[in-house]
């Protein structure tokens, strides 16, 4: 039962490479769209707000079709980035990763911009006062204290990241090795006669992974909120 | 050193108008004297002249001098901002950062003018304060005197051209501002950095000002020595 094929483990590496990657690259984008919305009126607040909620209410299949049409080799902005930086995301992990920052996205924002929203303006008053540019101000009073809410954005997105499945298979497809996580190596594994046992193991597993990313967000957001308590 | 009369320019020269909903507020005073006292009941504006001198707000008219040097000039669409004002404000609550130790609180001020490290001022504000036994805590484990010095300090050691102070013992009981008046003597006497005091306090402004700005409804009731305050 618990002997893991190399196939597997490819698969549960992917799965990890492409959430870790996607999260990573999610979160700076996440951070500012956050402070943009927390902080600013600006003219089209409400459709970006709409825009970054879509993936949440899309048919998954829809956003991996549109991310297909847009980031294909053929695609407008795919062909684009194909061939002035020589970056390919249909059928490539990079896809993968990318279909799931996408989906992830609202998730990753959200705690972002009520950890945002519920800094006390008047200690980033006070370090005005004290000398401190805007800039400065942003990363020495607004980053750190909303540092629980940016773990917390950043370990939801992952956590989402490693289980997504309707937009990457639509986009990159079930490619072992290049494209197959865990979520699509199940999903082959239940349509394979006799798969049920190795199913039953890469679920356990991804059961694992996303309790483990639970705690680990439920520790961190505890002893970041004590710092930003003052304790 | 005491220096009562400065030379060539007014220390502090108020000229403003604004309009705060049906308030408005009209004020107009020039001062050489190294304690100002702004006195008046809640509501008379004395918190807005000061957040105007810090920059924290802008007059709909007029113009504001620190050290002869215009930070507003409406005429001139002039608005230095509060951060390049080399002010030192103290807050009625304290506001000190909660995710810094105090002895970082302190330290904030002379990074961020990118003042060089000054240990013998650092030892003088830390006796004259009596803080230096709580540079290790964070903000949240102090009482709110502790508090209150520790923002006092974090202001002085920024090395401001002019201190505004806005009610900073209004948010304490008796006992605790008994505490702190001793501080602000010693602060009055062996510091030379010329103050702004706001307080509705008649007692307190007696014991530290020199000069009083009284306000009522906006407008500036009376100016002159602590004799017109009422008993």
């Amino acid at each position: 039962m618990f002997d893991i094929t190399p196939d597997e483990w490819t698969a549960i590496e992917l799965s990890l490479r492409i959430a870790v990657v996607a999260t990573l690259v999610s979160t700076p984008l996440g951070i500012a769209v956050a402070w943009l919305l927390a902080r600013r009126n600006f003219w089209g607040k409400a459709l970006l707000d709409a825009v970054i909620h879509l993936p949440l209410v899309l048919p998954p299949v829809v956003t991996g079709y549109l991310l297909l049409l847009n980031f294909g080799r053929r695609g407008p902005i795919g062909e684009f980035l194909d061939k002035y930086f020589g970056l390919v995301f249909s059928f490539r992990w990079t896809g993968a990763a990318l279909a799931c920052g996408m989906m992830s996205f609202p998730l990753l924002v959200r705690p972002m911009r009520l950890s945002i929203e519920a800094i006390d303006r008047r200690l980033e008053q006070a370090a005005g006062t004290l000398g401190a540019a805007p800039w400065q101000v942003f990363l020495t009073i607004t980053l750190p204290l909303a540092l629980p809410g940016i773990l917390a954005g950043m370990i939801m997105g992952f956590a989402k990241a490693l289980g997504e499945f309707g937009a990457t298979i639509t986009f990159v497809s079930n490619i072992p090795g290049e494209t197959q996580t865990i979520s699509s190596a199940i999903y082959s594994l239940i349509q394979t006669p006799f798969g049920d046992t190795a199913a039953l193991r890469l679920v356990i597993i991804s059961a694992a992974l996303a309790i483990g990313a639970l705690v680990a967000s439920e520790l961190f957001a505890r002893h970041a909120l004590r710092r930003v308590h003052g304790l | 050193m005491h220096c009562d009369a400065f030379t060539g320019f007014d220390m502090l020269s108020v000229n403003v108008t604004k309009q705060l909903g049906e308030f408005r507020l009209e004020a107009a005073f020039e001062s050489n004297n190294r304690i100002i006292g702004l006195f008046g009941a809640s509501g008379s504006g004395k918190s807005s002249i000061i957040n105007m001198i810090a920059g924290l707000s802008k007059p709909d008219e007029g113009t504001i001098s620190i050290a002869g040097e215009k930070m507003d000039d409406t005429t001139a669409r002039l608005h230095v901002p509060p951060y390049r004002r080399r002010i030192g404000y103290v807050f009625q609550d304290a506001r000190l950062f909660p995710h810094r130790s105090v002895a970082q609180n302190l330290d904030y001020g002379r990074r961020m003018n990118k003042l060089s490290p000054d240990a013998t001022h650092l030892q003088h504000i830390l006796k004259l304060l009596d803080i230096g036994l709580l540079q290790d805590r964070r903000p949240g484990q102090l009482s709110g005197g502790e508090r209150q010095r520790v923002a006092l300090g974090r202001a002085l050691l920024s090395k401001p051209r002019l201190l505004l102070m806005d009610e900073p013992l209004g948010a304490l009981d008796q006992d605790r501002k008994a505490e702190i008046l001793p501080y602000l003597e010693r602060l009055r006497d062996e510091e030379n950095v010329p103050m702004v005091y706001v307080s509705h306090d008649p007692d307190e402004l007696r014991q530290l000002a020199s000069q009083i700005v009284m306000l009522k409804h906006g407008r500036i009731a009376a100016f002159g020595g602590t004799e017109i305050l009422p008993a």
